[in-house]
């Protein structure tokens, strides 16, 4: 399609390393990772528009989804708020492919961006569907201190190295064979260890990535991305100065469950007619509680792809319905309701709170005692946002108040499923890290977990696991 | 410590013209103007509108023009204007108005769509990669940083006369698949932005270098162009 992936002298795409990217399970760090520079990710969506282009596909840009239209549990179109003129638009659809992203806004410190609140997620959620596995959350351990804006991977990839307070490198002692590209749970609880033993530089809450041996030209050559935020950001050169990072919420492993073809499965594993969801948003989960660098953006194409493929051979045999008048009103009165009240408080409080919670009590580290904090905490919320939440602005266009306060309550479900899911699984695996059951426990919970909404409540449940080739082993590096 | 914005107001379906409205915010120097915008929008104006996402120059949706400079407010730090009275913020110049700092880039996405921002191989389907070699790929290092924020655009005075002028970023989309040695389009895509309003419109002015967040060059890129249709089509 024409990414400009970077190359090596034979004319091949080039591939480099990346944080738990090893062979025989685990024996020395290989090079993998096809990439552009640093900004894959950029390039990767930069072809697909000039594609959808060419082939002149209809895109919608400035329309929120806000509902789906649900019938005797089949999917039969969207709701969609326009932002240009406030007004609202019923799609009919044959079939309906869910593909929101993330929701690393949930927390306060997060390399995701502000769009980034889950909506499609939420969305199923309240319908009644499940989602899965939301307790395996990934923190990136190099996000900008502070800011949480994320410094690739692929800066260890090319050599750089973590440093505490002392100088030392402190993953040799953490993961002596692979050091600074074990995995990203690995490296996350070994910077929060180092920050809890007050090895933090000076003391305080962040170390040092250091590139500086790198040199500047294969900085400005390899990663003149993550160099020019770092002189932006921080005003530093990171040729001469080493970065201040902690661990930022990057990605999300769980979400809306699917099978192979992107089909979504309801909480008895019944695919629901006419409902499609790929990438982050969706769990298909090949990348278990713990998803290796890269893999997101293999993931969206691979099964992307199969999805598409998945839901144009059923367009044939899937039924248009006309219905979804009763959905329209529904979201026309969640608007009118919000309108309405005259005096409350503001979405960006609450979510602030949120974050600032989600952080404490879900983030690297998890404790009983904490998850059942959080979740009194964010019911809490979800209550002050049911009876308070107050607008600000009550126009039509470019209503961002709007938007954002029927984000949060997309947000705030999505966080009450984490924690719950979290409080569940009394056991430690990939990204999960229960402080008070620090092992694994395959006897008890090598399952997966399923939410969903049964009326007001939170049902729980869990799901065998498949297992074809590769059995699961501890992870010793 | 505390900063004045002064922040372009406009509603075309309410107001009879565009007016400015002053905010007072507190800020850390290490802060970005997108956080003080942010904050102004939570905590004083919820009716403000402006476009953001990614926070850290990624996504493009953020220009603006900053004390008259086009830029990313993602991008700015409260610090960069230490010691300016105000911070006045305004929509970028030659788009229209939809509501304060949101512009219509509707006609900006159609002229980048005209360069045909796709790569045209010929063979449709290739079951492996076609081959591409280092020192070829190498002369895209620095388009493929663009983002499609339309600082240039907001900037360049041609853009600013002309309405017709293809204008910096779509030259710049037409400049990464020209020299793309895996197209087969090159002549075509070259005779394409061979015109007054294409390639030719172009004066040299650097406002569109001297703005872009992406720090691309952009008017040696467009020189790049007029210079590869002398060679393929003489003078
Ligand atoms: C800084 C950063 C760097 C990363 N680097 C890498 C990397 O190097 N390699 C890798 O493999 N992965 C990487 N990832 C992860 C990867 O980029 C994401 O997992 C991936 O982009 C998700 O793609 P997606 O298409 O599922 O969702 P997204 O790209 O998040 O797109 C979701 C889209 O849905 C839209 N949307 C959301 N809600 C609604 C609604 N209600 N109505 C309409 N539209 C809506 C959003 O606006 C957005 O356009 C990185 C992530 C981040 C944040
Ligand atoms: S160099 Fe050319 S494109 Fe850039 S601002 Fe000047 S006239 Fe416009
Ligand atoms: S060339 Fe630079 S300023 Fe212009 S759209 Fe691209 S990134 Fe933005
Ligand atoms: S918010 Fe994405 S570029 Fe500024």
């Amino acid at each position: 399609m024409g990414v400009p992936f970077n190359r090596n002298p034979d004319g091949t795409i080039a591939q480099r390393a990346f944080g738990g990217h090893t062979r025989n399970f685990g024996e020395a760090p290989v090079k993998r990772a096809c990439y552009a520079a640093d900004r894959t990710g950029r390039v990767i969506l930069d072809t697909l528009y000039g594609q959808s282009v060419q082939k002149g596909i209809r895109v919608y840009p400035e329309l929120s989804v806000m509902d789906l239209v649900v019938r005797d549990g089949a999917v039969h179109g969207v709701v969609a708020y326009e932002w240009a003129t406030g007004e609202l638009h019923l799609f009919h659809a044959k079939a309906v492919l869910v593909a929101t992203g993330g929701f690393g806004k949930v927390f306060k410190t997060t390399s995701n961006c502000f769009a980034n609140t889950g909506d499609g997620a939420h969305m199923v959620l309240r319908h009644g569907f499940p989602l899965q596995d939301m307790e395996f959350i990934q923190f990136h351990p190099t996000g900008i201190h502070g800011l949480g804006v994320l410094i690739s991977e692929a800066a260890r990839g090319e050599g750089g190295l973590l440093r505490n307070r002392d100088g030392e490198r402190f993953m040799e002692r953490y993961a002596p064979t692979i050091k600074d590209l074990a995995a990203r749970d690995v490296v996350s609880r070994a910077i929060m260890s180092e920050i809890r033993d007050g090895r933090g530089i000076d003391g305080r809450d962040f170390v040092h990535l250091d590139l500086t041996h790198l040199g500047k030209e294969r900085l400005e050559e390899r990663l003149s991305d993550i160099s020019s935020f770092v002189r932006i950001y921080l005003g530093i050169d990171p040729a001469a100065q080493p970065i201040p990072v902690h661990p930022t919420c990057h990605y999300m492993m769980g979400g809306i469950p699917t099978d192979v073809d992107g089909r979504v499965l309801d909480a008895a594993g019944y695919a629901v007619p006419g409902l499609y969801a790929a990438g982050e948003c969706a769990c298909v989960s090949v990348h278990g509680a713990n998803r290796l660098g890269c893999n997101s953006l293999l993931d969206l194409v691979v099964f992307g792809r199969r999805t598409g493929r998945r839901l144009l051979a059923d367009v044939a045999q899937l039924p248009l319905h006309e219905a979804g008048g009763e959905a329209l009103d529904a979201c026309r009165e969640r608007i009118q309701r919000l309108r309405e009240r005259r005096s409350g408080e503001r979405a960006a409080g609450i979510r602030q709170r949120m974050q600032q919670e989600m952080m404490e009590r879900c983030g690297v580290y998890r404790t009983a005692k904490g998850l059942e904090e959080g979740l009194d905490t964010i019911r809490g919320l979800q209550e002050t946002c049911r009876t308070q939440l107050v607008l600000d602005y009550r126009g039509d266009r470019y209503n961002t108040d709007l938007m954002e306060a029927l984000e949060l309550e997309s947000l705030l479900g999505l966080a009450e499923v984490m924690l719950l899911a979290a409080q569940k699984r009394t056991e430690s695996r990939g990204a999960h890290y229960r402080e008070d059951f620090p092992e694994r426990d395959d006897a008890n919970w090598l399952c997966h977990s399923l939410v969903y909404r049964d009326g007001a409540q939170l049902r729980y449940a869990t799901k065998p696991v498949s297992i074809t080739r590769f059995q699961p082993k501890p992870r010793v590096y | 410590m505390e900063l004045t914005f002064r922040i372009y107001r406009y509603d075309p379906e309410r107001d009879s013209e565009a007016y400015y409205r002053t905010y007072r915010v507190e800020a850390e120097p290490g802060e970005r103007i997108l956080d003080c915008l942010n904050r102004i929008k939570w905590e004083q104006d919820g009716s403000l509108s402006f476009r953001m996402s990614c926070g850290h120059g990624v996504c493009g949706s953020d220009a603006m023009r900053l004390n008259g400079r086009c830029a990313l407010a993602c991008q700015k730090l409260v610090q960069d204007y230490q010691g300016e009275p105000e911070i006045l913020v305004e929509p970028l110049p030659s788009f229209r108005v939809l509501k304060d700092l949101v512009v219509d880039l509707e006609p900006f996405f159609e002229k980048v769509n005209w360069v045909r921002p796709y790569l045209l191989a010929g063979d449709s389907d290739p079951q492996k990669e076609r081959l591409q070699d280092p020192a070829e790929r190498k002369k895209l290092d620095q388009v493929i940083r663009c983002i499609l924020c339309a600082c240039c655009m907001g900037a360049c005075p041609v853009v600013g006369e002309n309405e017709h002028f293809l204008g910096p970023a779509p030259l710049v989309w037409a400049f990464r698949y020209i020299f793309d040695s895996r197209d087969q389009e090159k002549e075509d895509r070259l005779r394409k932005v061979d015109s007054e309003d294409g390639a030719w419109g172009c004066r040299n002015h650097f406002e569109c270098t001297r703005v872009c967040p992406k720090e691309i060059p952009v008017t040696k890129s467009i020189n790049f162009i007029k210079r590869e249709i002398e060679k393929v089509f003489g003078s």
